[in-house]
């Protein structure tokens, strides 16, 4: 890339959390050392940025010396977990003010972290954090979900890299995101939207959310 | 086709009705000029066709026309073609060379494209408002952005019409993902025709100014396959925020920093929805109009796809 010219901006992927949590391996496709890292997507995308909304269901502050806070934030089909420290100090301050539940939106870049085991846990690093109404986030579960089955129905088209990328590193079977998809939209249709019986930002974690604790990942 | 074999074809076109002139030989008459000789295509076709006006015993503007197609001005998509428009003069620019007579916009009912005539070919000059059929001009390309060049040969007849000219405005959804710096309680150069945002206090043509302030939000709108960055000019930010340029100064002042607007302004509009159409300028869409997506998302038509793959 030449000095002069502006490097495009990374375009926010739109993933539901279960996909995004099955995500681990994470590339460059240049040498620069300021190039961006993308984490590749089961169903076969690269993501150097994502855009969530979901309901915040905890936040704690983690953080030894410095305030370091951690949200989980909850989609129809698993938990997004971001972490905001001295670094993000917007979103950082948002989590602190915020009080669980809330409807928010999300802005942040992925990142991968080794656990001893072995297992890769992947978070979320925030750009920006916001309370958004119900409509907002319905609007993103049914876009999410149009997002994603885009994306299986091109993972067997000849010359998608991505999709051979994701079938030679996860080996795992695509139709469950269609499953979850699936069922992220019959949740909304069940609600009628507001299934969370609250509106203005305030809600109440789904049932069994709540309970996962041991899948946090660490910072 | 080749470029050349092209240009052939067109020459063979217009001489069509005065000689026999085969694309083949006119090809050859290219390839020779531009192969050989190394003279730039415009060059060469202005070479090969004053050989055969001559042949024909013709004057220049006696060829091209009815030859060339009548082209609306957003169906224009590639360099170098002679054309017809009849099309409205929306704008004159001021001419940044000597060498350039007349610059400015053209507009008919597909859209708007920039014109540009210069000293040499000696054109009767357009004027803002009016409207007029422009026989054979030119293409022209820069980054994916086309114009039309006027010429020598290029025929001027003004007509008694108006055009209602389009906007070849955009229309882009998605969510607002950030709020650029440069946005909020700006303060613009106040030097004449200038408006530049001042950093620090500072214009970068005039140097130290009396600034005046503006409202404005450069936004970048993601809809998970495109970025789009827009840009909300003063009245546009003004009805979106429901924050008047008065009422920002205000709250800067209680604040002591400008600073407070934009941080308003992040919290009540990012993460949200919107559909924004305007006009495409480089890299932004300007907002002329922008609505906040608050219907109820139907996820019907997405649950049909699923059910069917």
């Amino acid at each position: 890339m030449s000095a002069n010219e502006i490097p495009s901006r990374e375009v926010a992927r739109r993933v539901f959390a279960d996909e995004f949590n099955d995500a681990a391996f994470t590339f460059k496709e240049s040498d620069d050392d300021r190039a961006p890292v993308y984490l590749l997507l089961p169903t076969g995308a690269k993501a150097n940025r994502v855009f969530f909304v979901g309901t915040l269901t905890e936040k704690d502050d983690v953080g030894e010396d410095n305030e370091y806070w951690r949200g989980r934030i909850v989609d129809p089909t698993g938990t997004f977990f971001v972490y905001a420290g001295q670094y993000q100090p917007e979103a950082a301050s948002t989590l602190r003010d915020l009080e669980p539940p809330a409807y928010v939106a999300v802005v942040g870049k992925p990142r991968t972290y080794e656990t001893d085991d072995g297992n890769v846990n992947v978070s979320v690093r925030p750009e920006s954090i916001q309370v958004v109404d119900a409509a907002t986030r319905d609007r993103w579960v049914v876009e999410t979900a149009e997002r994603t089955l885009d994306r299986i129905d091109a993972f067997d088209d000849e010359g998608n890299e991505y999709a051979r990328m994701a079938r030679e590193e996860y080996d795992l079977p695509i139709d469950r995101y269609t499953e979850s998809a699936i069922s992220a939209l019959e949740s909304l249709e069940e609600g009628d939207g507001d299934e969370l019986g609250l509106d203005g930002g305030q809600a109440v974690a789904p049932e069994g959310s709540a309970e996962d604790a041991d899948l946090q990942p660490e910072p | 086709m080749s470029d050349l074999r092209t240009h052939a074809a067109e020459i063979a076109e217009q001489f069509s009705d005065h000689l026999d002139v085969e694309e083949d030989e006119v090809e050859e008459r290219l390839h020779n000029l531009v192969e050989e000789y190394r003279v730039p295509i415009e060059e060469a076709r202005r070479s090969v066709i004053n050989s055969y006006l001559e042949e024909a015993g013709l004057e220049r503007d006696e060829i091209g026309r009815g030859g060339n197609d009548e082209v609306h001005l957003a169906d224009i998509d590639q360099d170098e073609q002679w054309i017809d428009v009849t099309a409205k003069v929306v704008e004159l620019w001021e001419p940044r060379s000597d060498s350039i007579a007349q610059v400015g916009l053209l507009g008919d009912e597909s859209g708007r494209t920039k014109f540009v005539a210069f000293e040499t070919s000696d054109l009767p000059k357009l004027e803002e408002g009016a409207v007029y059929r422009l026989g054979n001009v030119v293409t022209d390309e820069y980054q994916g952005n086309f114009s039309v060049k006027l010429n020598k040969t290029t025929s001027i007849e003004e007509l008694d019409e108006d055009i209602e000219v389009g906007d070849d405005a955009i229309t882009v959804e998605g969510a607002l993902v950030d709020i650029q710096s440069g946005s909020g309680l700006i303060k613009r150069c106040p030097e004449e025709g200038c408006t530049r945002v001042l950093q620090n206090g500072r214009c970068s043509e005039h140097g130290d100014v009396e600034g005046e302030f503006d409202l404005r939000i450069k936004g970048v709108l993601d809809d998970g396959e495109e970025v789009y960055e827009v840009i909300f000019g003063r009245d546009v930010t003004e009805d979106l925020t429901g924050v008047t340029l008065e009422e920002a100064q205000q709250m800067a002042m209680d604040a002591l920093d400008t600073t407070v607007v934009v941080d308003e302004m992040r919290e009540d509009l990012l993460g949200t929805y919107y559909r924004v159409s305007g006009p495409e300028l480089g890299r932004y869409v300007l907002a002329d109009d922008i609505e906040r997506l608050t219907e109820p998302a139907d996820p019907e038509a997405v649950l049909i796809k699923a059910r069917s793959i």
